[in-house]
Order: structure tokens, then sequence, then C-alpha cells
């Protein structure tokens, strides 16, 4: 008897914590073995390539594996003067190699990203190198142009040696590294990112406020009318969020053309001249409009679910109190909408930072952001690692903001609609 | 929402006032939607309403853009639209499989480190699409698989499944666990138990994630501007390429046909979340 009061055995005859223990870790391995093929998909495909952006936007190796002998034989030069007749062997014979392996064109396009001008005097190089001679490249190299006389293309190879560069990232904030190994800005006509970032973060910013101005009376609106009205106005609010992106835009790009109905009614009611429309697209009023209306339902929806769970009876206790109805609303119900402002916004910012077909549509020039940067280098430039330097860039911020949104209001409490 | 009777008149000035703001939002936000449906019948080549359409002249629409749509030589809206829904429902179908699964793990009480997990799987709803587009680029020009219909379904799968995860794991949180325990109890094996009785409470979560997946996987662009190949092209990549050179009635009717699509989706969706409240017991 007394043994079983000491240990309760099941009956397999097994202690019962031990059981319980083996029960909970089998449950436990069940759990994640749910969840692993999930898991183990996105991170091959997902995780890990966000890595090899990572790998890629610091990689330099392509351009030191393809000069080993020029980067052997610059060891021992300083930089200061034009380097010794055996750089310029080294490089004669690393280049030669390149032509015949037919890859001298990558490496004209890198080594143009560093210097511009690079990509012709390699060309012309390569023209000439056919009659070459024996013996004293550096009289031949730089007979052949001008500018493989200066210095500075000389030490812009010499920058290119090391496997691993945080040079793209330099670029992305328009400085570099310059012949002495300082980090400085480039100069002022070619601060072409700073102006794009601070311009993504302005569109951001402000698209987040208007979103907010708007949606704030109209999710009140929802949350307190009766339910047979709220639902018919929600589908105004969820028609534009379920609706294609690329058909929001391209109305927007009717609505405010020239000739669009916008400008007709400034025309009609005598704001402008019919002579003198304004221009309201290709630049950042249109990718204010457009974006504001497009995320405007990703503001609604969260307000709306919070504001939902506000009782009607607390305004009124506020009231009764002595509060006028705006001192009852900005002390009673503003506070405890809190929690639904930070969602809305934070969601809102974080879709318009990285916002990339809106603007590349309706932005024009000045209207363009830091992804449609992003898109160019990995479409026409074809400069991959730089794109990847300035998406993680982007990522790190998003990832900041991120943080702050799930110690806001957690992760688990997004809610679609 | 009437007033009452004893409000004053700077308040009752104010509510007109407020009642004013939402309307005027409310436009804002539906009437773009509308103006493409009228443009789209144009029987004329400019995006503008020519005077005959605002005298509502029968001459002055036609339905040439949709039969332009349709038989159109040079038009590939045809090769997009299979396009599109071949790509959408095969994503559509891996995301709602690999999201429900995890979604089940995840609810589950013995999850162990489930806000990092749960954080990780969502990720790709949070990471601004360009930097997925490149990334998932990166990878499928790696494995072959860029230019593909496969590669291209799979970077669909990625963008989809944090939908059916939130929206299952939404719907598992009002789950009562009791009736699985009762099914096992009754000599029901866990698939039987998954098909039989849990699949159908949760159904609900299931095929709104799944429009979720769906929607995202149609309307997909940035990832798939990265991706695909002539061959592959899409509704939205022939939208785009369609509003970069010229903005032709034809892609009206085209975003027409894709508005009332929506609209049956957000109607599907709409029911079916109504559906899941009730079976969940929230009644508002």
């Amino acid at each position: 008897m007394s043994s079983e009061t000491q240990k309760i055995l099941t009956t397999d005859g097994i202690p019962l914590e031990v059981s319980l223990k083996k029960a909970e870790k089998k449950n436990k391995i069940k759990a994640f073995l749910l969840v692993c093929p999930l898991l183990l998909f996105l991170i091959i495909t997902y995780v890990f390539p966000i890595g090899d952006m990572l790998y890629r936007s610091v990689d330099d190796r392509m351009v030191t594996n393809m000069l080993p002998k020029t980067y052997k034989a610059m060891e021992q030069w300083d930089g200061k003067d034009l380097p010794e007749e055996e750089v310029f062997e080294a490089f004669y014979l690393d280049y030669k190699k390149l032509v015949e392996e037919k890859t001298f064109g990558k490496l004209a396009t890198q080594l143009n990203f560093e210097k511009n001008g690079f990509k012709s005097i390699l060309k012309k190089l390569k023209r000439k190198m056919k009659k070459f001679e024996e013996g004293n490249y550096k009289e031949q190299i730089m007979g052949v142009h001008k500018r493989w006389a200066n210095v500075e293309y000389w030490r812009a190879l010499k920058r290119r040696a090391p496997s691993y560069t945080y040079a793209k990232y330099l670029k992305g904030i328009d400085m570099y590294e310059n012949e002495d190994g300082n980090i400085v800005q480039v100069p002022e006509d070619r601060r072409i990112h700073k102006i794009l970032w601070l311009r993504t973060l302005e569109v951001a910013l402000f698209v987040t406020i208007f979103c907010f101005l708007m949606a704030y009376p109209i999710a009140h609106l929802l949350a307190t009318l009766p339910m047979k009205y709220s639902n018919l106005l929600m589908i105004c609010v969820l028609l534009p969020f379920w609706t294609s992106l690329l058909v929001r835009t391209a109305s927007w790009m009717i609505l405010l053309q020239q000739q669009g109905i916008v400008n007709d009614f400034f025309v009609m009611i005598g704001l402008v001249s019919d002579d003198n429309r304004p221009e309201m697209m290709y630049n950042k009023t249109g990718t204010y409009v457009a974006m504001t209306q497009i995320l405007l339902p990703f503001m609604v929806l969260p307000l709306y679910s919070v504001m939902k769970t506000i009782s009607p009876s607390l305004m009124r206790a506020g009231k009764s109190l002595g509060g006028t109805p705006f001192i009852a609303f900005w002390k009673v119900y503003f506070p405890l909408t809190i929690p639904g402002i930070g969602a809305g916004c934070l969601l809102v910012f974080i879709l318009a930072i990285g916002y990339y077909i809106t603007p590349a549509l309706v932005g024009g020039a000045s209207g363009t952001l830091i992804s449609n940067q992003i898109a160019f280098h990995m479409k026409s430039t074809l400069d991959w690692s730089f794109a990847s330097a300035m998406g993680l860039m982007l990522l790190a911020g998003v990832l900041a903001i991120y943080w702050v949104y799930n110690k806001l209001v957690g992760v688990d409490n997004i809610k679609l609609g | 929402m009437a007033l009452p009777k004893y409000t004053e008149p700077h308040y009752r000035v104010w509510h007109y006032f407020y009642l004013f703001i939402c309307g005027c939002v409310f436009f804002f936000l539906i009437a773009p939607l509308f103006v493409i449906f009228p443009l789209s019948f144009n029987a004329e080549e400019f995006l503008v309403f020519s005077e005959g359409m605002k005298r509502l002249d029968p001459d002055a629409f036609s339905l040439r853009w949709y039969k332009d749509m349709i038989y159109g030589t040079k038009n590939p809206w045809g090769l997009a639209a299979k396009n599109s829904f071949i790509i959408a429902l095969f994503a559509t179908l891996g995301s709602v499989i690999l999201g429900t699964v995890a979604a089940l793990g995840l609810s589950s009480r013995h999850m162990p480190y489930k806000g990092i997990i749960m954080a990780a799987l969502i990720s790709p709803m949070i990471v601004p699409l360009i930097i997925s587009g490149v990334a998932i680029f990166f990878f499928m020009a790696k494995v072959g698989l860029a230019a593909t219909h496969t590669g291209i379904v799979l970077a669909h799968i990625i963008l989809g499944t944090p939908f059916v995860v939130i929206t299952v794991t939404a719907t598992l949180s009002g789950f009562d666990h009791s009736v699985t325990r009762a099914a096992s109890s009754l000599g029901s094996d866990p698939v039987n138990t998954f098909m039989k009785i849990t699949l159908p409470l949760i159904l609900p979560g299931v095929i709104s994630g799944g429009l979720f997946a769906f929607v995202t996987s149609f309307d997909e662009v940035v990832v798939v501007l990265f991706l695909a190949g002539l061959d592959n092209t899409t509704i939205p990549i022939q939208m785009w390429t369609g509003l970069r050179e010229q903005l032709s009635p034809t892609i009206l009717a085209v975003a027409t046909c894709l508005i009332v699509l929506s609209t049956l989706i957000l109607v599907t969706a709409e029911l079916l979340r109504r559906r899941s409240e009730r079976i969940r017991g929230i009644n508002r």
C-alpha cells in the first residue's frame, strides 16, 4: 500500500511522472514535425537566398580571380606614382588570357563600376594588344590611351584587389573609399542615392499620415454604425483591398492624366484654366495619391478591428462625467485606439517603404523610390551585388520597424479583414 | 446614426461635417474602380469620356475592346490568362497544404519556440516584395528554375503561405481540442481524425487562406517580373507591360474582368468569414 502512495504507476508499470514527460516530448516532436515541411521549404528557398544576397553584396572575388598576376605584382606598389613595369607586364598577361577566354567583357563592366571610362580603354587595349611587341609593356600600354598613364585608374584597379568589400554599401549611401583609404562622400551632383533614401522615407511617412487621417474617421463610422449599414460600407474598403494592384494603378493613370477626369473637374470648377492643366502624374503627386488610396485598406482594417471592441458606453460615461464630446473622445476613446493606430501605421509604413509597382508607373523621374533603383540595377545595369546591398539595407530598415511592431502589438495580432 | 434631440447646434454641424468627410473618403476609395467600367466599353481608342458617352449615345459604346482582348491577334491575353490560372492554382494548392499543416503544428500548445518560428514563417509577408524578388530570383537562377512555371509556382507558394498560416491559426485559436481527443479515444487514427473532424471545422479558415494565396499569386507582379520568361507571361505582366508602354482600352477591358473576379472573391471570402465565426461561436 505504501509504495502506491509514493509513486503513482501507469497500467504499464512505468512511473506516471516519466510517462507524462515522455508524452510531452512526443507531442513536442509531433508539433515540430508538422511545422517542419514549411519551415524547411522556406529556409531553402527563401532564408538561404537572402543570406546569399548578403554574400553577393560583399563578394568581390570575380575581379581578384581574373587578374591574379596583376594583384600579386601590385603587392609592392605603394599607390603613389604609376606602378612599375612588372605590374604592367602582369596586367598584360592576365588581360591577354581573359581576351583569349573571351571573358574580358565582365572585367570591363566590373571595372567600369569602380571608375567610369574603364570600359572604353580596356576595349581599345584589346584592339591594340595584338600588335604588341615583347618587353616594355608599360610604354606600350600607356601608348594605347592617355588614361592608362593616369595613376587614378591603376589605383581604382588596386581597390578591387581584396576578395571581400563593403564598397557597395558605401555606394548605397553615396560614399566611397578614396585613394588615401578615407571614407568620403561623392561629389554633391552625384549624390543620387541619398536623395532616393530620403524620398522613400518621406513618401512612406506622408502616405502613412494621409492614410491615418483618412482611415480614422471611416473606421470609427464603420465600428459605430449598425451592422446592416456598416457591412455595406465595408465593401468600399474590401473591394479595393481585393482588387489587383495594377488595376487600381491603371485607374489612377486614367484619372490623373492631363485630359483626365480630375483635371476636367478642376477646369469645370474654374480652379485651373483649360490650356494650363497641371501635370498630376509622373511626379510625386501621382505617387502620393495612388499609394494613399492603395494602402488605405491596410490602415482601416486594423483600426476597425480595435474600434469594434470599444464599448460605446465608455464614451457615454465620459460625457456623463462632465466631459464635452471632444474631451470624452480625446481622453477616453482615442487612447483606447492606440494599438490599432500602431498596427495600421506600421503596416502601411512597411508596405510603403518597399513599394515598387505604383511609383514605377505613376512616379516618373521625381516619384521613384529606392525599390525602383534596386530593380533598375537588377535589370538594366546588372550590378547584382549593388542591388543586393541596397536590398539588404532596405531590409535592415524594415526589420527594425517590424521589431518595433512586434514589441507594440505582436505579430500574432495581425488581422486580415 | 441619428443624433439625439438635445444635441447642441455646433456638435450637430460637426457631426454632419464628420459624415461628409467619411463620405469623401469612401468615394476616394471606391470611385477610381468605377472609372474603368464605362471606359472599357468606349467605342473610340482614347481613354477619355467622348462627347457621345457623356450624352449616353449607344453608338459611343461598344464591345470592341473585349473582342480585341479575346480574339486580338497581337494580344497575348489568352496565354497570359492560362498561365496565370495554372500558376495560381498550383501555388494555392501548395500554400494551402504546407500552410495548413504548419498551422496545425503552430497552434499546438506543445510547440517549442513558437514566436520565432511564427515570425520566420510569415516573414515573406513582411519583407518588401522587391527584396523577396531579388532573393528568389538568385535561388531559381542557381537551381535552373528561372523562366519556368515550376519556379514561379514555388515563388508564389513562398509568398502565399503566410496568409494561409495566419488565417488557419486564427481559426484554430477557437478550436475545441476535446473533439479530436474524443475521436482518438473512440479509436480513430490521427489522419482519419484530421480528415473527418478537424478539417471540416477549420475549412472556412483554410479556404479563406487559400483565397488570399490565390489572389496573391494571381496579382503578383514584382517577383514574376524577375522570374518570367517569354513563355511564362501572366496577366499582371501583360498589364504591367501595357501600362508602361501605352495605356490601351484593351487593358481596361481586362481590368474590368479582374474587378468582377475580385468582387466574386470578396463575396466568397466574406461569406466564409461569417461561417467561420458562426462555427467558432463568435457572434457579433
